[in-house]
């Protein structure tokens, strides 16, 4: 029986009764209304997000672009036997004593030569214009081809050497006429003559493999900067993320979660681990310097030293991310496992664990990937540093100095050549590009490991 | 011969399999089951009435000791097995649970494999020395669970892809399969329909020939069907514990008649 008092007046119980399906009243409009607009702040909060995406990656990829292509010089070079092997027996250590001073001014004979050739004729054109159109690294590469192949001295070949970085900006829209008059380090006349070069054919712009297999280049050959070794920094320090965190990670969280008594010791270290989580990440690095490079003594710069400070810093994430994955699985799992008299591991590794996989490797994931995007940290252990040798082959290679991705970009944000902000742009495309790799891994492992039962 | 193995077995049903003693269980500060005092027969059903919240479901996670899971829960008394006390200290409750099978209130079959749901506990208890073997548990198993002739073609299929009776059919072959000596099924048909409930009641039936089986009930009829003993339980004590038939028929005491009749719980 209703408590409800029946209405006092039938008047008032009328309108009640003659409301209608076909027409809404004052309140379902209301109440439709609200949900409409509710709904219209939702889809404009995803317009506005996925506007804020494409506008970032519009930027990145129409800056960063340029890196990945660049301008070379193909010109016939003869390398000059008693220039380069006074000695003249053809051995490589020898001829390692040759300077790569040496070697530029091989380069710039053959250049010289090149454009006499041509019979381009510019007016007001310089030698020195005509020597810097190619980058100052480029004897150094010629050097190490030499070295490499000891043959080839005494012979011309064809080689295609680096240009000079506003020349090759001008290929790629960066460098203007306008803009190359006010500028010390070019001229109209240099960008006139690699025109005129263009036009022959002599200078290309291809796809440029180098950006991502070069080690950094100083400050003033941008066109040589690579982020080769920074690659393989970040790699080293994601193998020591990889072998650290998760298996202590995991290993903490599933004794937090299914064997730790509940009290007041594990509920400290619970809200300890959540703190943690929210710690900045460049209090890890002045935590890093102080333990692991002033107290334990570790080299700086090094992978290992920035694999630990991102393992500190990634375990809480892991371990959050593990523990909820843990807590997810039904426990009438854990007791029917029980019931047949399984002990409390085996109830846990055999039942427990592989139906929280899934989520431990995407909570592994995107912890690995935070890591992979940390500066802050690095900064403060030495791996801003300028690296150009490649970081040995793990594990020793491990204790080599090397760089990683976004402190490679952050580096080359801070140098003065503009061409450095396309480098950056390729090296934020680089490292977006591995981000991505890892997202697709993480859908795939949960794919993978989904028990669709 | 045949005069003696029925002496025999006429004998061996007044055994007692476990005694309980001025059993108590807190939870926290909360005192759940009050001074429990009940002998279980072997190759007998004993089914456990009562309402909501009198504590039959915490006795029987006593008995093998399931409530060692709940961080809170305290047994004091004791409980013995065969008289053995269960929660002596040097009684390992791994071992207590392949003696003492349990079949839960919600069929929670392992996300695996039907076969390998039922091969989990001999695997782990070493009770099979090769493949033929276990093959051999599992048919043992299932048949015995009467769900073999609807499984047989499907081993390789996912427990969790049987329908609810199936399940729990499924549950009970995974407890059988380590060859306890005492079933505790809690609730094991509260969530099945009629059919599949008959058919667990009849498993449950012959179950009784090899085990003592001990059942938690909400239903009265799915007591007086199956038990040969009940004991009905109010607000954490043992009210009253006798023949199924006397506790229907004729109870002796006035909760457990106003419980039958309806009136409470």
């Amino acid at each position: 029986m209703t408590d409800l008092p029946m209405p006092q007046n039938p008047a008032a119980a009328q309108p009640a009764q003659k409301s209608s399906l076909l027409s809404q009243d004052d309140r379902t409009r209301r109440r439709n209304a609200a949900e409409k607009r509710f709904r219209s702040y939702g889809a404009a909060a995803i317009g506005l997000a996925l506007a804020a995406l494409v506008v970032l990656m519009i930027t990145i990829i129409s800056a960063g672009s340029g890196a990945f292509r660049q301008t070379y010089l193909s010109i016939p070079v003869a390398l000059n036997a008693e220039q380069l092997d006074p000695e003249g027996n053809r051995d490589p250590a020898e001829m390692s004593k040759v300077l790569t001073l040496r070697y530029g001014s091989v380069l710039d004979s053959a250049l010289a030569a090149a454009v006499e050739n041509t019979g381009i004729q510019i007016e007001g054109l310089s030698d020195r214009e005509i020597k810097g159109l190619i980058s100052r690294e480029a004897a150094a590469q010629v050097r190490n081809r030499v070295l490499a192949d000891p043959e080839l001295v005494g012979q011309t070949i064809e080689l295609d050497v680096l240009v000079n970085g506003r020349v090759d900006g001008y290929f790629k829209g960066r460098v203007t006429m306008a803009s190359a008059a006010r500028d010390a380090n070019t001229s109209p006349e240099q960008l006139m003559l690699a025109d005129a070069l263009a036009e022959r054919g002599m200078l290309v712009t291809r796809f440029n493999w180098n950006f991502v297999t070069n080690p950094d280049a100083s400050d003033q050959r941008p066109e040589a900067a690579g982020v080769g070794v920074a690659i393989l920094g970040s790699l080293y320090m994601m193998l020591v993320v990889l072998f650290l965190a998760v298996p202590i990670g995991v290993a903490a969280s599933i004794y937090l979660e299914e064997f730790a008594p509940k009290n007041r010791w594990t509920d400290i270290i619970e809200v300890n681990i959540s703190n943690l989580a929210a710690v900045p990440s460049i209090v890890f690095g002045i935590l890093g310097l102080a333990a692991f490079i002033n107290f334990a003594g570790l080299p700086q710069s090094a992978p290992i030293v920035g694999g630990l400070v991102l393992t500190l810093m990634t375990l809480p994430t892991i371990i959050i991310s593990t523990r909820a994955a843990l807590k997810a699985v039904p426990p009438s799992i854990r007791d029917a496992a029980l019931g047949v008299g399984a002990s409390r591991m085996q109830s846990v590794f055999h039942h427990v664990l592989p139906l929280a996989m899934p989520g431990i490797l995407t909570g592994t994931i995107i912890g690995l990937a935070q890591a992979l995007g940390e500066t802050a940290p690095l900064l403060l252990i030495g791996m801003v540093a300028f690296v150009r040798e490649f970081p040995g082959a793990p594990p020793e290679g491990l204790f080599d100095p090397a760089s990683a991705l976004p402190v490679q970009v952050y580096n080359w944000t801070q140098r003065a050549d503009p061409a450095f902000i396309e480098r950056a742009s390729g090296a934020i495309i680089v490292l977006l590009v591995f981000l991505l790799c890892m997202n697709l891994l993480a859908i795939w492992l949960r794919r993978r490991f989904e028990r669709r039962w | 011969m045949n005069d003696m193995s029925v002496l025999e077995r006429a004998v061996s049903q007044q055994d007692i399999k476990i005694s309980a003693r001025k059993v108590q269980v807190y939870y926290g500060d909360k005192h759940a089951l009050k001074d429990v005092d009940v002998d279980i027969l072997d190759k007998t059903v004993t089914a456990f009435i009562g309402p909501s919240g009198c504590g039959k479901s915490t006795f029987l996670r006593c008995i093998n000791r399931m409530n060692d899971t709940i961080p809170a829960a305290r047994v004091e008394g004791e409980i013995r097995l065969d008289g053995e006390d269960v929660y002596d200290r040097r009684v390992d409750p791994v071992q207590l649970r392949a003696k003492v099978g349990m079949v839960f209130q919600k069929p929670n079959p392992f996300p695996k494999s039907i076969y390998d749901n039922v091969a989990y506990g001999p695997r782990i208890h070493g009770l099979a020395r090769n493949r033929a073997e276990l093959d051999e548990i599992v048919e043992k198993s299932l048949r015995g669970a009467a769900l073999w002739n609807e499984v047989k073609d499907r081993l390789g299929e996912p427990g969790t892809g049987l329908s609810g009776g199936q399940q729990q059919r499924l549950c009970i072959a995974r407890a059988v399969a380590t060859s306890p000596e005492v079933l505790l099924m809690d609730e094991p048909c509260s969530a099945l329909d009629p059919i599949a409930t008959a058919q667990v009641e009849e498993l449950i039936d012959e179950l009784r020939s090899r085990f003592s089986v001990v059942i938690v009930t909400h239903s009265m009829q799915q007591a007086a069907r199956v038990s040969q003993k009940t004991a009905f339980f109010h607000l954490g004590n043992l009210v009253e514990y006798g023949e199924t038939d006397d506790i229907f028929t004729k109870p002796q005491d006035s909760r457990t008649e106003a419980y039958i009749s309806g009136r409470i719980g």
